[in-house]
């Protein structure tokens, strides 16, 4: 389903190759995250028609699409978190550094502290701001109380809420606003330091003034993480991504570098749902 | 427009019958707490809980009963909590789609329906006729069958209003299943699981039936839970029914303290409940 696009150099498959890549400022991509001819069941119904595409390593991607296309979908099955639900089912590859997300001895837990995720609505816990952090990062390390004071400090400025909560840490992280919840929940994500983090339409709960600063952090974050994220907004998917992907009724419509997507789509669906003539 | 009259006129008729059958229902409460202030709080005396039950003529107190009722109420909700919490989680958490659950939804509405007098038989059956002899601690388990039910039910239904967002932000983290019961669902549901252990002491602590075929009675002091141990309910069937007018005095008495304390308890839950939804 993918176009051949000029724009998208072909992708070192290991990481010796890419010395001899074009000098192009994409050259030191390299595949986080390959999709290969994803389906995916609810029931017996297909909603994920065989998705191929990469994620590249510290760069966003966005999956941008009409409501039911499959985007969230999609972005539930790199962490595994349909497995909560009996009835649906994955087939095809999900290869995350090589290794397959869908064999099925995959250790989940282990998969999701590495693959972060942030959702629509804010979740915070009906816990204390500091133990909304904490509690993550104790799942998988014992630290004395100083070290993990910073930990929590870390990550709290790493999702630009400090300044905002550091009086109130022992105060419920259900106080807080909408904004700053989502950035709590950013925060207790990035705390667990995993590699990937999935942001299933953050802001779309948010006010403009909170959805700037989520993107600006995006845009930060992407130095040191490879970021996946599910979007209604063709300007935010725009300004926060480096590729992008349009999906449509459960398939891979185009996938390609973000700036050639929003100026000359390939596909005609793309150019469409883009300048709002359906979806 | 011209049916707006008749809609209003409507709507007061029908808004005045439901106040009314409010007040209706209303009346009866204030009547039962009137009379049971007006003919028990004269024999509230410190010696109601010092001493012990009299026999007809003489001064005497309620302690032996009061404490037979908190003894075996205290065991039957420790006994019955955990049983029905656990009971409660399967449902709401690991089988929401199973047969079994069904099957014990199914079961436990019937134990929450059924007369408590045939609990009582059946314990009677089963511990009292094995035993031989009656027994403060059949009491506490043929309430402690009362208790199941109530916080089975609880359990459940306040484990089914925490959102699934919150359990999928907690397994994003990559805690496993047990964890984000434990200190997500419990925490997020905390005010309401507590409401139900404390229906459920409401329920039990005026429990008459159950407790005739097993604890019995005891007219002095006495905490072998071997042995027919006093309880409220007991006493003031017994005293109540007698020709004695101290008696019937005491049990007055005692039918103001129960009342008073079933509703110091459901007022108690009440605010803790409004307490957990403003946090």
């Amino acid at each position: 389903m993918i176009p051949k696009d000029p724009m998208i150099p072909e992708i070192p498959m290991t990481m010796e190759s890419p010395m001899t890549m074009p000098a192009t400022p994409d050259a030191a991509l390299r595949e986080k995250i390959t999709i290969r001819d994803l389906k995916f069941y609810y029931g017996t119904s297909l909603a994920l028609k065989g998705i191929s595409l990469p994620l590249y390593d510290r760069k966003v991607t966005a999956f941008i699409g009409p409501s039911g296309c499959g985007k969230s979908t999609l972005l539930r099955v790199l962490n595994r978190m349909y497995d909560l639900y009996p009835g649906q089912h994955a087939e095809g590859e999900v290869l995350f550094d090589g290794a397959n997300v869908l064999a099925p001895d995959q250790d989940r837990n282990l998969l999701r502290s590495r693959i972060g995720m942030v959702f629509q609505k804010p979740t915070p816990f009906p816990m204390s701001i500091y133990d909304n952090i904490a509690f993550g990062i104790r799942l998988y390390e014992h630290l004395p109380k100083a070290e993990m004071d910073g930990r929590v400090e870390t990550a709290l400025r790493r999702a630009a809420i400090w300044n905002e909560v550091k009086d109130k840490l022992g105060s419920s992280g259900l106080g807080l606003s909408g904004g700053q919840q989502q950035r709590l929940c950013i925060a207790r994500t990035v705390a667990i330091k995993p590699e990937v983090i999935l942001f299933d339409e953050p802001c779309s709960a948010l006010d403009p003034i909170s959805t700037a600063k989520i993107e600006e952090l995006i845009d930060e974050l992407s130095s040191d993480y490879t970021i996946a994220i599910v979007t209604h907004n063709m300007q935010q998917a725009a300004r926060v991504s480096s590729q992008t992907a349009f999906m449509y009724l459960g398939e891979l419509v185009e996938f390609g570098v973000t700036s050639q997507m929003f100026t000359a789509p390939s596909d005609k669906r793309t150019q469409d749902y883009i300048t709002g003539r359906f979806g | 427009m011209s049916y707006y009259p008749a809609r209003r006129r409507s709507n007061n008729l029908w808004m005045s019958l439901s106040v009314a059958a409010a007040g209706f229902g209303l009346l009866w409460l204030v009547l039962i707490l009137a009379t049971l202030l007006f003919k028990g709080f004269a024999g509230l005396s410190l010696a109601v809980f010092t001493e012990m039950t009299p026999p007809p003529g003489s001064a005497g107190g309620l302690l032996n009963p009061i404490a037979g009722s908190i003894i075996m109420t205290v065991i039957g909700v420790v006994i019955g909590t955990p049983i029905g919490m656990l009971a409660g989680t399967y449902m709401a958490e690991y089988g929401r789609t199973s047969k079994l659950t069904l099957v014990v939804r199914f079961i436990n509405d019937i134990l929450l329906s059924a007369p408590s007098i045939v609990i009582g038989l059946f314990v009677y059956t089963v511990m009292v006729a094995q035993m031989g002899h009656f027994s403060g601690l059949a009491g506490a388990v043929s309430l402690a069958i009362l208790v199941i039910p109530v916080v089975v039910r609880t359990t459940e239904d306040m484990l089914n209003l925490v959102p699934n967002t919150l359990r999928e932000a907690g397994a994003a983290l990559g805690m496993p299943r047990s964890l984000v019961i434990r200190h997500i669902a419990y925490k997020a549901a905390s005010a309401g699981l507590v409401t139900g252990v404390l229906l459920a002491i409401a329920r039990v602590s005026g429990e008459t039936a159950p407790l005739l075929f097993t604890s019995l009675n005891n007219q002095f002091w006495s905490t072998n839970l071997n042995a027919p141990m006093a309880s409220l309910p007991v006493v003031i069937f017994q005293f109540a029914l007698s020709p004695y007018k101290d008696w019937q005095a005491l049990a007055w008495t005692g039918a103001l303290i129960i009342t008073f304390s079933v509703l110091t308890l459901s007022i108690m839950a009440r605010l803790i409940v409004a307490k957990g939804k403003t946090r």
